[in-house]
């Protein structure tokens, strides 16, 4: 059962109310992951993203509505049976003060082991694979203390990926990082969904990187609902932007990859020089 | 549709690239030794330093009972002693080893072990090195309880162990309160604690003011944390409560290193925090009032034992087994100290434990500081 694409890992929300204490953050609120999906959440700050993926993840029950994992209630499993089914890596996670780095991937394999199995072949397998995959394989005997942001980071990745859970759910995995790792995280990504079919969701800041890496895009609204979801580039368009991020822009083709690129529109200015003539040339 | 491979990705990503090379026997990724056993039924993972350290430990610890038992106003050989525990000694030897210096002994060994696993805990669940029962109250609840019991109510040795276990337990569970539902990380705990502290060291100086001259020179000497003329009654005390607690300490010890990762990152991984949490923290609060409530408020030991432990072993987690020998070994080599070096005062050991504990507080205080600076 722990194997790679073949138990169909189906995870929705169904109408959910989430709030913290007192304050609502969505209602009414309704996904669906497509299987074996690189979905990437997006909208703008506090309009409960990452309040989502916590729900999704059951680190956050619902005032209403369920989730539904595998055909069952989410609330219905116990702890360590969803974190057989489902990783996630968390915005912030510490690292133990001194523990190395393959220790550290190591402990995604808690779910897996018990008080008499704490390291089976099977254990070691998963967290060499999920290492050598993420290039932090040579790193092995390094204090994480050490690492750069980047290597800590692929390092957070690998232990997800050790856990061997057909969906993987990231928060915001590119915070904090330069734009080199941050391409370089979500290449990791992109490889692991294309690579395995695990199903990934990820919450990004960044539009294009979005549109650039999602198969899946869901756009957020303020206010907790679902300003429009599908392929990235069926679905974004100047106007959704606007309306959601109140951001006025235009969307060109990526030069790279073709896919939907967003270009914010320059302060207004009566005459608008040369400015928008030199942006790209296939404006939708 | 399009995972969106980036096309030529090769500029210095390199890692991401490299393939998964098939089945190539890779150094061992995780440190330790591994044993497996029962074609893959059974498997461990034992922490060859933390072992080491346990066996030094215990070595040491056997030394420092060894010569408890052997000095003093009578000295007494290692065989003398051998047969007065195997129940064939000499009259005097017996009464000497098993009825003067054995309790006193086993009350050490518990006590340091029970106060510093106690420590131990609860640094893990507050993150703090300052996160320590003595620090945040517990300790300072008991003595209100004892004092109670001695001032108000005269009551024998046993109630006042009573008295000091319900105290303890009535602080653990205001603070707990006091904090509710915000959780226990960070500073929140400890502050609060500090807090609840002082204001029971202030209820303390009350119910001494209102003693008689007898009742106060009892609860001062009660207040001292000492392990002078502790008995059976006591050691059997202790020792049930250890021999109960720690076990469910260790048991946990696991899913206490994955807590220290964060509430989340644990939970994603299979760990049911809240239901550790509360265990463990009754765990460590009973702890604490059972080692007060035998042997007085104890400074410094839970404070530096879970520390020194940690750093012995290089361990990334609690590294409780450690650290309840390094407790152990501390109170008591602390109170061999105070028997032999100042034989005509009757020396407390809290006295000892309390002035050490005081220049290590200051030494963490001023690294803390600067570390939050950097």
């Amino acid at each position: 059962m722990t194997g790679t694409p073949a138990p169909a890992a189906r995870l929705r929300a169904e109408n959910l109310t989430l709030s913290y204490d007192r304050r609502t953050v969505a209602t009414g609120l309704g996904v669906d992951i497509p299987d074996h999906s690189f979905t990437v959440i997006v909208g703008p700050n506090a309009c409960g993203k990452s309040t989502l993926l916590k729900a999704l993840a059951r680190m956050l029950r619902p005032k209403e509505g369920e989730v539904y994992l595998d055909g069952a209630a989410i609330a219905s499993y116990r702890t360590r049976e969803v974190a057989r089914r489902l990783g996630l890596l968390p915005q912030s996670s510490t690292a133990p003060g001194g523990i190395a780095v393959g220790d550290l991937v190591a402990r995604g394999r808690y779910p897996h082991q018990r008080l008499l199995k704490q390291w089976s072949a099977q254990d070691e397998t998963a967290v060499t694979e999920a290492m050598r995959r993420t290039g932090v394989l040579d790193l092995a005997g390094r204090p994480v203390d050490d690492l750069s942001g980047g290597q800590r980071q692929r390092v957070w990745l690998a232990m997800v990926l050790a856990q061997e859970t057909p969906v993987l759910l990231l928060d915001e995995p590119t915070t904090f990082l330069d734009i080199a790792h941050q391409v370089e995280v979500l290449d990791l990504c992109a490889e692991l969904h294309a690579g395995r079919g695990h199903t990934v969701v990820a919450v990004l800041h960044d539009l294009n990187q979005a549109c650039r890496y999602a198969t899946h895009l869901v756009v957020m609204r303020a206010g907790g609902t679902v300003a429009a979801e599908g392929d990235p580039a069926a679905v974004m368009s100047a106007g959704l932007v606007q309306d959601v991020f109140g951001l006025p822009c235009r969307i060109i083709d990526d030069p790279e990859t073709g896919t939907p690129l967003m270009v914010p529109a320059a302060p207004r200015r009566p005459a608008p020089g040369g400015d928008g003539r030199r942006l790209g040339t296939a404006v939708r | 549709m399009n995972p969106a491979h980036r096309t030529e990705a090769a500029d210095g990503a390199g890692p991401v690239e490299s393939p998964p090379a098939g089945g190539a026997r890779a150094p061992r990724v995780v440190s330790g030794l591994v044993v497996r056993a029962g074609g893959g039924g059974l498997s461990l993972r034992v922490p060859g330093r933390s072992m080491a350290v346990g066996v030094a430990l215990c070595a040491v610890l056997v030394t420092v009972m060894g010569v408890s038992l052997t000095t003093g106003d009578f000295e007494l050989s290692v065989t003398e002693v051998v047969r007065a525990l195997t129940g064939g000694g000499s009259p005097g030897a017996d009464f000497i080893v098993n009825t003067l210096r054995l309790p006193r002994l086993v009350t050490g060994v518990c006590v340091g072990a029970a106060l510093a696993v106690s420590g131990g805990i609860l640094q893990s669940l507050t993150g703090n090195a300052l996160g320590s029962p003595d620090v945040i109250g517990f300790t300072n609840g008991a003595a209100v309880g004892a004092l109670t019991v001695i001032i108000v109510l005269h009551g024998s040795m046993t109630q006042i162990a009573v008295g000091a276990l319900t105290g303890g337990l009535a602080t653990a569970a205001v603070v707990t309160l006091l904090i509710a539902g915000r959780g226990l990380q960070g500073f929140r705990l400890v502050v609060i604690g500090i807090g609840v502290s002082a204001f029971l060291l202030a209820v303390n100086s009350y119910l001494i003011t209102r003693a008689t001259f007898q009742e106060a020179l009892e609860a001062q000497a009660w207040l001292l944390g000492s392990l002078n003329n502790r008995g059976w009654t006591q050691a059997n005390a202790i020792a049930l409560a250890v021999v109960v607690l720690l076990p469910v300490a260790f048991a946990l010890s696991r899913r206490l290193s994955m807590v220290e990762m964060g509430d989340l990152t644990a939970t994603a991984l299979g760990v049911p925090v809240g239901r550790t949490r509360t265990v463990l923290l009754v765990v460590c609060v009973a702890l604490a009032a059972f080692a007060t409530a035998v042997a007085g408020p104890i400074w410094f030991v839970a404070l530096a034992a879970p520390q020194v432990a940690r750093r012995l072993t290089r361990s990334p987690g609690p590294a409780l087994p450690a650290t309840a020998l390094t407790g152990a070994v501390l109170l008591t080599a602390s109170d061999l100290a105070v028997q032999r070096l100042f034989t005509d005062t009757l020396l407390p050991v809290g006295a000892a434990t309390g002035t050490i504990g005081g220049l290590y507080l200051i030494w963490l205080l001023v690294t803390e500081s600067r570390k939050s600076r950097a």
